[in-house]
């Protein structure tokens, strides 16, 4: 039990006005500005959208700064930030089949009509330190163009597989579109969950927790034999139907990446031999999370597709209460604060006993 | 509102929504009308929820949110204008809502979307022409080696 402490307060605003100072840090330093840390540190204002679960480059830059860095720190600035906006509605659902991208590939098919598009990525980069970055006012080469844009084009690579009938169909047959969706900030989580639900959970979840989930299936935790379908990162027009005008318009555009799995499957009682499906999509550019992403949305499939429980990875209940980095550094990080009453009954506790046992042994010392 | 309006207007109000604002700004400065408005609804910042679909075309569920800032001004003849604009920039939101009451007035119409509506979307266009070009000389171009046997 936690029970409130009064005082300090002299000492907790010099501990935060001291805090401020080392923030800044070295004034004959240049102090960051946010549009820095939105061009250059794109990919921490990326996993501290997605975490965070709000789609503002700047504001996410802001909570960086704040927070010195720690990303975590951010992404509970950013989360206690939207609880202070009115929600105007829900968007129609995005879709990923027109983005503009910056990168797609598959690693399952060699030739895909419109090609394999790499992007600015970290793949096939040596690792190695480029201490030329050490060294300022080097401006890097300028990207090379092609001559022509990318095909409009881009079919999903699952639908080749789902051409032959091998996989299976991403709407369930029977299931219906207009089925409600599950809103973890409108109400509290409970089980079973839907996918709705757990997708939206594993979307906000977080990165480090999702990618060692996902990493046991890998290693045999649940094992379900994923190759990459496709990745694609880039642009997507976020479309919204206002009460007032009765049609949608698009507000504006988010970068998302997005991960489809091709997962073996050997066949159960319920469903035929057949390539299965994963997903993973999030806000920014976070590759890693949503490869992890989908590789546990396949393991929490388990039971809709007639297969064991075998691993903590396919226990929903356990996943979907841990994944939250906010939840768990609340819970994790609160018992560093003042638990004085509650610890001095435990030593009173402990004390008694002890004093107990003594006089236990002192009697039975005296008795024989 | 005719279909063939409603489609016109979904679209200068996504190039609105989309274009920057020293950009609308500048396009603002050209209206030298006086034209003045009221505000039906002042800029208000809140949030709409991405929806996203598990297999991108599959059963939908809640992605995260995004900030919006929305606007409507009534002009004195009773025309309204809205805007609904990713972000949270107020004066956006207001000359997006502005510019779009002024386009639902027929004898202003043609002009604004050439003047205002047309260089924003080709400015937008040119940029992710740009982005599109430069992903596309990452384009992988895959061969097959030639191996022993086959050759000739």
């Amino acid at each position: 039990m936690y029970v409130a402490v009064k005082g300090g307060e002299k000492a907790i605003d010099n501990a935060h006005q001291y805090l401020a100072e080392e923030r800044r840090g070295d004034t004959a330093i240049a102090e960051l500005s946010l549009e820095q840390i939105s061009e250059q540190l794109s990919h921490a204002v990326s996993r501290v959208m997605a975490e965070g679960s709000l789609f503002d480059p700047e504001l996410a830059a802001l909570a960086i700064k704040q927070a010195r860095g720690d990303l975590i720190e951010a992404i509970f600035l950013i989360r206690a930030y939207r609880t202070t906006l009115p929600r105007f509605g829900y968007s129609n659902a995005i879709d990923t089949a027109q983005m503009a991208l910056d990168r797609r590939i598959s690693a399952t098919f060699k030739d895909l009509p419109g090609g394999q598009i790499l992007g600015p990525t970290f793949d096939y980069t040596h690792r190695l330190l480029d201490f030329t970055l050490a060294a300022e006012g080097l401006g890097p080469a300028p990207a090379k163009e092609a001559e022509d844009t990318l095909e409009k084009d881009m079919p999903r690579v699952l639908e080749l597989l789902n051409n032959e009938d091998l996989i299976e169909p991403a709407l369930p047959t029977g299931e219906m579109d207009d089925a409600p969706v599950g809103d973890l900030t409108r109400e509290p989580l409970e089980f079973p969950a839907g996918r709705d639900l757990r997708l939206q959970n594993l979307a906000r979840g977080d990165e480090g927790f999702i990618l060692s989930l996902g990493y046991s299936t890998q290693r045999g935790y649940a094992r379900n034999h994923a190759f990459v379908g496709e990745i694609r990162i880039g642009e997507v027009a976020v479309e919204f139907t206002p009460e007032e005008l009765g049609f949608s318009i698009e507000i504006g555009d988010i970068t998302v990446s997005e991960c489809e799995t091709v997962n073996q499957f050997k066949g159960s009682k319920k469903v035929p031999a057949q390539f299965t499906r994963g997903y993973g999509l999030s806000f920014g550019h976070c590759e890693r999370k949503v490869i992890a992403m989908a590789l546990v949305d396949r393991a929490l499939r388990w039971k809709e597709l007639g297969e064991d429980m075998v691993a903590p990875v396919q226990d929903e209940e356990f996943v979907l209460s841990h994944s939250d980095n906010i939840q768990a550094t609340g819970f994790v990080e609160h018992i560093k604060l003042p638990h004085y009453v509650d610890f001095q009954s435990e030593l009173e506790l402990v004390r008694r006993l002890r004093a107990n046992t003594l006089e236990e042994e002192d009697q039975m010392e005296a008795a024989e | 509102m005719p279909q063939i309006v409603q489609e016109t207007r979904r679209h200068w109000m996504g190039v609105l929504a989309r274009a920057n604002l020293a950009d609308i700004e500048g396009c603002w400065e050209g209206e030298q009308n006086g034209i003045v408005y009221d505000f039906l609804r002042a800029p208000e910042t809140g949030l709409v929820m991405v929806q996203g679909r598990a297999g991108g075309n599959g059963q939908r569920f809640n992605l995260g949110e995004i900030s919006v800032t929305r606007c409507s001004v009534q002009l004195p003849d009773g025309v309204i204008g809205h805007a609904y604009v990713a972000g949270r920039d107020k004066r956006h939101a207001e000359l997006a809502a502005a510019f779009d009451a002024l386009l639902q007035i027929p004898v202003r119409r043609q002009e604004i979307l050439s003047r205002v509506i047309q260089p924003l979307a080709d400015k937008y266009n040119a940029a992710h022409d740009l982005r599109s070009r430069k992903a596309a000389a990452t384009k992988v171009d895959f061969y097959t080696l030639v191996r022993g046997e086959d050759a000739a």
